[in-house]
């Protein structure tokens, strides 16, 4: 077979440019379970198989038990507030029954005490994750060691999907330049640029060094954290003793949120 | 063949200056975006996805389409569609091309959109549409290009080709089938959550997409000595009406299980889009108007002898596209969101911003069709020139 230069030329450059992309795409696959892990693991650190919280909304009585854990969270990861409720960008929030459970909003007649309490929400960390299944980069991934749906947003393109995936309503996208709306600037973690996703990636900076999340440490009993998979962990006594609920269990995201609703005494 | 593009009238360089001008401020408008985010969109934290999303949605039926003229003239040798066969391939190649930009101008982040590729995600929907857009798009522009290349040199088609035709049959349908996948797998949003909703897009694409090139052949007999042939565009009005009914029957499968079953998470995004919620109208008249439009062009087309008549027919095309664009390329995607995750109402309107890059997708869809048209009847006059 001959070949003219004109030809060749064409034959070695649509090789060069198959093979190039053939490559580093069987390489990216082949890496698939890589996980970024510390050097030096701090010895302090917090570990669990599966983090997961009980939030006892009774023990939440004052507008400052909400806030003092929305702020602590806020504050610590510069969490924008932007003044404009489009563009809202939030970690964790005060919402009201029949928002946090919707599918019992046409219930007219019930327990009226219940229908007007509100609920702390934030990321569910769900075992089975609608997000995670649908990121085209894997920038949102579930942290095979302890179960935390993480959210790299230097990875992140942008492109929402998570957002249109999430069942809660737990991220946030920040359609303005977060960083003149952050007040006071915390050095100790990173901000965010345009155009990125962010949601609550339960405090995994301060596992690392042995400390609770935020909200769990400002909420005077009220978040508790632990381990799910550790029938003695505080969380497991809490879930088999009280009588909780978690949102939207029949979208089968498995949340790792348990709400108590009522006190110990009537449940 | 290109060069053909770069000789025209004085009308067909006006064409191409109004659109490169109409492209200008839509990039303009794109510059804004880039620099202060998607916050200049309508977009919001409850509504995330709005009018790009849609019109990517929308245009990928659009590329779909193709597909009906090559299965009737490549798999049963329905000798009619030689002509007009091109007009298909060509508008495919112009949609993907819309779509491609339409996802470009939706990225928060659009400089790391090669993060799909270097981290490949086969899980992800995102990752096999990718695939499949760039490949049709492969395989139209080369099926076209290469069989147009042989026709203006009075030869048959190479015979690689051939498998690349075949080919193609099957990847129109998957574009469509991974970009329904896209919102037909997400678990709470009920209004997509639907196992016909790749019907429907198929349904959609192949009404609205053959009702659009009805228009462009047209257009083109109108402007140009080449004619696509008067009973291939009958042909494709019976395509576009049997289609249109198939869509609309599909339409009424979501209504009925809707609201017999009585759910009120599936009742609640028809009940907005229709009748709005707690005083929330925004898209009511909208959608009211995309069901008159799709009755009308119905009431229409269902008559052999009103759809022979060629400008009742483009009348009807044009009606059938208009109330397809509404429900696809902008209610089927907002009403996803609305209500949001919370049962409440945030609604979405594009800004003028948002419209403007939008207009500005269209004109580069517009200028890649003209481009590609000028050359194909370039190719065709000369061919009858040869014949007489």
């Amino acid at each position: 077979m001959s070949m003219n230069r004109r030809q060749f030329l064409k034959l070695a450059s649509a090789s060069t440019i198959v093979g190039v992309g053939a490559a580093s795409v069987m390489s990216s696959i082949s890496k698939g379970s890589l996980e970024a892990a510390q050097i030096h693991p701090d010895p302090m650190a917090l570990k669990a198989k599966r983090w997961g919280f009980v939030v006892d909304v009774s023990k939440l009585t004052t507008e400052e038990d909400y806030q003092k854990c929305i702020n602590a969270c806020h504050n610590i990861h510069n969490v924008p507030s932007n003044p404009n409720p489009r563009h809202e960008v939030k970690w964790i929030w005060k919402d009201t029954y029949e928002h946090t459970f919707p599918n019992t909003a046409e219930d007219k007649i019930m327990n009226r005490e219940l229908q007007e309490k509100n609920f702390l929400l934030f990321c569910n960390h769900c075992a089975k994750p609608a997000c995670v299944r649908v990121c085209p980069t894997k920038a949102t991934f579930k942290r095979e060691s302890d179960g935390i749906v993480m959210q790299d947003m230097h990875r992140c393109i942008g492109c929402r999907f998570c957002m249109a995936a999430c069942p809660f309503g737990a991220r946030s996208f920040n359609y303005t330049d977060p960083r003149p709306n952050i007040k006071v600037e915390n050095k100790e973690f990173p901000t965010r640029m345009i155009g990125v996703v962010e949601k609550c990636t339960a405090c995994y900076e301060r596992l690392a060094i042995g400390k609770q999340p935020a909200c769990a440490e400002e909420s005077n009993g009220a978040i508790v954290f632990g381990d799910l998979e550790d029938p003695n962990s505080e969380v497991r006594k809490l879930i088999a003793e009280k009588y909780t609920i978690r949102r939207k269990p029949e979208i089968g995201t498995q949340p790792s949120i348990y709400y108590v609703i009522g006190g110990g005494e009537h449940a | 063949m290109l060069e053909k593009a770069l000789s025209g009238s004085n009308r067909y360089w006006a064409w191409i200056a109004f659109l490169l001008a109409v492209t200008g401020i839509g990039c303009i408008a794109y510059m804004k975006q880039l620099s202060e985010g998607l916050g200049i969109t309508g977009m919001s934290r409850d509504v995330s996805w709005g009018l790009y999303i849609g019109q990517f949605t929308f245009l990928v039926g659009v590329a779909a389409s193709a597909v009906m003229l090559v299965i009737p003239y490549y798999l049963h040798d329905f000798k009619k569609f030689g002509k007009i066969v091109i007009l298909g391939e060509f508008l495919a190649v112009s949609a993907v091309i819309m779509c491609v930009l339409f996802i470009m101008a939706d990225m928060g982040q659009p400089m790391r959109v090669a993060n799909i590729l270097l981290h490949p995600t086969p899980g992800s929907i995102v990752f096999w549409d990718v695939v499949v857009l760039n490949g049709y798009l492969l395989l139209n522009l080369i099926i076209g290009w290469t069989t147009l290349g042989a026709d203006r040199k009075g030869v048959r088609p190479p015979d690689w080709v051939k498998p690349l035709i075949y080919l193609s049959v099957p990847w129109a349908i998957s574009i469509h089938t991974v970009t329904a996948f896209l919102y037909a797998g997400i678990p709470g949003r009920h209004f997509w959550l639907t196992a016909v909703m790749a019907a429907r897009f198929l349904a959609s694409a192949f009404s609205g997409g053959p009702a659009l090139l009805i228009i462009l052949a047209l257009i083109v007999r109108k402007f140009s000595k080449f004619d696509p042939g008067a009973e291939a565009i009958q042909a494709i009005g019976k395509i576009v009406t049997y289609a249109m009914f198939a869509n609309v029957f599909l339409l009424g499968l979501e209504f009925f299980t809707a609201f017999y079953s009585n759910i009120p998470g599936h009742m609640h995004p028809f009940q907005y889009l229709y009748a709005g919620i707690d005083g929330h109208t925004k898209l009511v008249p909208l959608m009211w108007l995309s069901s008159i439009l799709a009755v009308v062009s119905l009431a229409i087309l269902v008559f052999p002898h009103l759809r022979k008549n060629e400008n009742v027919l483009a009348f009807a095309c044009v009606v059938l596209f208009m109330s397809l664009w509404i429900d696809k390329g902008f209610g089927l995607i907002i009403g996803g969101f609305i209500p949001n995750m919370f049962e409440g109402v945030t609604e979405y309107w594009p800004t003028f911003l948002e419209t403007l890059i939008t207009i500005g997708v269209w004109a580069i869809g517009f200028l890649v069709l003209t481009v590609l048209y000028k050359v194909a009847i370039a190719v065709r006059e000369d061919d009858t020139a040869v014949e007489h």
